[in-house]
């Protein structure tokens, strides 16, 4: 479903700052394959999700969806194909606009977007519908404006936007980092629940190690641009955080500098 | 002194009726505006040399003798097509969307002296799309059953030349505000206003931002042309510098109508865009009638206007903000002073039980 064949990227080229982000990364995923990302600051977890989803192309390198290359597509064609829940509750969804409006906008993500009404009266009853499945009585609230919700609610919003066209790849940029915990676990049940249904092919980045041992059947961490160790369906499954820790040590010879990782 | 009275009651009524005459046409700019300013978040500067390219356009032709209904839809194309290299220039040449007006607007300043080969050019003793609509009104009786309506109420001295021109053009405008309101509800509407809000989320729902802003600057730019073609025709004369400040008149018209009228809803908002249009001209029709302004004076008014239109709520809401405060902080304080003796017995009971 997604192939990404040497992808190299280096930032500010010829510089003194230069840094490379992506160092020939190779990577595979099959239809159905939910990974979870993990790795310190700067590792190139953001920057491999902004090369997906065409926000930056790489320098070598091809990415491949659903079998087609797509390494030039521009980002706004790419998405018609990928669905994707940024870090900042606020990033997904437009504020000023309703919740309708807003569905409705993600609604026509896969389609081409005509002079015809944005919410008529069928699709309000399918948004209703949709919005029952999260279970937060946005249902009832239809024409409320996004800027009134929660961040929890809106986070929630933005997933079941990135989600309810089925899109061939769903892209979960650490989308529970920036909420209290109870809000980034029922983000995470709906997140677990939402994948599921729709069988998404996903890729997550986290800083939770427990979250990236709970979801998910593949899990790969990355440091300095590099895909440092890949866990299968199989081993998956008996992993701890101890366990990627220590992996971590014996792979790169020092302790895994990243406080947040670890705490959490 | 009752004589004196009526006159003052008689020149009120015509600036009265001059300016919802004025505000109703101008108010189709404003639109123009806020589709720009406010739903794409984009403060559009190209709206001073757009509306006058709207005036030079519908000016040369009507005095050429084409259709002055077929001239006005030629201007609004024309401002169309201004809007869009604005919105070509900022996307594509990547240029600062202020920048980008700023240099359509000195741009089209040539232009449109280009198109009307002088300054100034008069479309008094020829036909426009207003005299047209006069004189079917005249024919009709409208203007004289109107009339007879002022001279009951003792206005009869002041009757309007034509009340065609204000009635068609509540029409148009209306027609306008609900083409607006249904546009912005459509799919292409919806990501035309995303894009002002949250331009990344809409990029990742897959719509090209770049045409989206293009084509929003280009229709609000058609609005503003075509409001400049029928002010041109209303004051019977386009001019090459009738558009120096065209902008912060239609920001005073969209600031005023949104803190009037409230913005719940496009519809309500765009209603409210119209009504600030109405009330802006009829406050700058008052204060010009204050003996030592001048009309040169104008736009400075317009200034004043917008600055305060801008600062005012956000003082008042400040200074909410402060007695809001300040009264919570008076209750925490009684109901310490009222619990605090209480606490003090309960002190002294414990001290007396030990």
């Amino acid at each position: 479903m997604l192939q990404l064949n040497q992808i190299h990227k280096i930032f500010n080229e010829g510089t003194p700052d230069e840094k490379i982000a992506i160092d020939h990364v190779n990577l595979s995923l099959k239809p159905g394959d939910f990974v979870t990302i993990i790795g310190s600051n700067g590792a190139g977890k953001s920057t491999l999700m902004n090369i997906i989803s065409g926000v930056l192309i790489p320098d070598i390198g091809e990415v491949h969806i659903g079998g087609n290359n797509v390494t030039n597509t521009l980002e706004f064609n790419r998405s018609k194909m990928i669905g994707r829940v940024f870090q900042d509750p606020m990033a997904g969804t437009a504020p000023s606009m309703t919740i309708e409006e807003n569905l409705a906008m993600a609604y026509s993500r896969n389609k081409t977007r005509t002079l015809r009404r944005g919410v008529t009266k069928k699709r309000r009853d399918y948004f209703r519908e949709v919005l029952e499945t999260l279970h937060l009585g946005l249902e009832n609230r239809l024409s409320a404006k996004v800027g009134l919700l929660s961040g929890g609610e809106r986070q929630a919003l933005s997933l079941l936007m990135a989600t309810f066209t089925e899109p061939s790849i769903l892209l979960l940029d650490e989308h529970t980092a920036a909420l209290d915990p109870s809000r980034a676990e029922l983000i995470t049940n709906l997140t677990k629940g939402i994948v599921d249904k729709y069988k998404l092919t996903t890729l997550m980045v986290t800083h939770n190690m427990q979250q990236a041992i709970d979801l998910g059947n593949r899990l790969i961490m990355m440091d300095k641009g590099q895909i440092i160790l890949e866990v299968d369906e199989e081993n998956k499954q008996q992993l701890t955080i101890e366990g990627l820790l220590e992996e971590f040590k014996r792979i790169r010879g020092v302790q895994m500098a990243n406080d947040r990782a670890i705490l959490t | 002194m009752a004589k004196r009275l009526n006159e003052r009651m008689i020149s009120m009524f015509t600036a009265i009726f001059g300016s919802f005459e004025a505000g109703i046409i101008y108010a189709i700019m404003a639109l123009g505006v806020y589709l720009s300013f406010r739903i794409l978040d984009f403060p559009d500067l190209t709206v001073d040399g757009s509306f006058v390219t709207g005036a030079a356009i519908s000016a040369v032709m009507i005095s050429a003798g084409v259709n002055p209904f077929l001239a006005t839809i030629v201007a609004l194309f024309a401002g169309f097509a201004a809007g869009c290299l604005t919105g070509l220039l900022h996307t594509f040449g990547k240029i600062n969307n202020l920048l980008s007006g700023i240099l359509m607007m000195i741009a089209l300043y040539s232009i449109n002296l280009r198109i009307m080969g002088r300054s100034n050019i008069s479309l008094l003793n020829t036909d426009s799309a207003f005299t047209k609509i006069s004189g079917f009104f005249e024919r009709t009786g409208m203007d004289s059953f109107f009339n007879s309506l002022l001279s009951m109420v003792g206005l009869g001295d002041s009757l309007p030349e034509t009340w065609g021109i204000l009635i068609f053009m509540i029409v148009v405008t209306f027609l306008i505000k609900f083409l607006t309101d249904l546009f912005l509800q459509t799919e292409i509407g919806l990501a035309i206003r995303a894009t002002g809000d949250n331009r990344r989320m809409i990029r990742s729902l897959s719509a090209n931002t770049n045409l989206l802003v293009i084509l929003g600057l280009g229709l609000s730019n058609a609005l503003v042309a075509f409001s400049g073609s029928l002010i041109a025709q209303q004051a019977g004369s386009a001019d090459v510098g009738m558009g120096i400040g065209m902008i912060i008149i239609g920001l005073a018209s969209v600031i005023i109508g949104e803190a009037l009228f409230g913005t719940k809803t496009i519809a309500r908002t765009t209603l409210a865009v119209i009504g600030g249009s109405i009330i802006y001209r009829l406050v700058v029709s008052m204060a010009l009638r204050i003996d030592f302004l001048e009309p040169g004076d104008m736009k400075l008014i317009t200034a004043i206007i917008v600055i305060v239109a801008l600062t005012t709520p956000k003082m008042i809401e400040r200074s909410k903000e402060k007695k809001r405060k300040a009264r919570r902080k008076a209750e925490k304080l009684t109901i310490i002073q009222a619990s605090a003796p209480a606490k003090g017995d309960n002190h002294a009971a414990i001290k007396s039980d030990s």
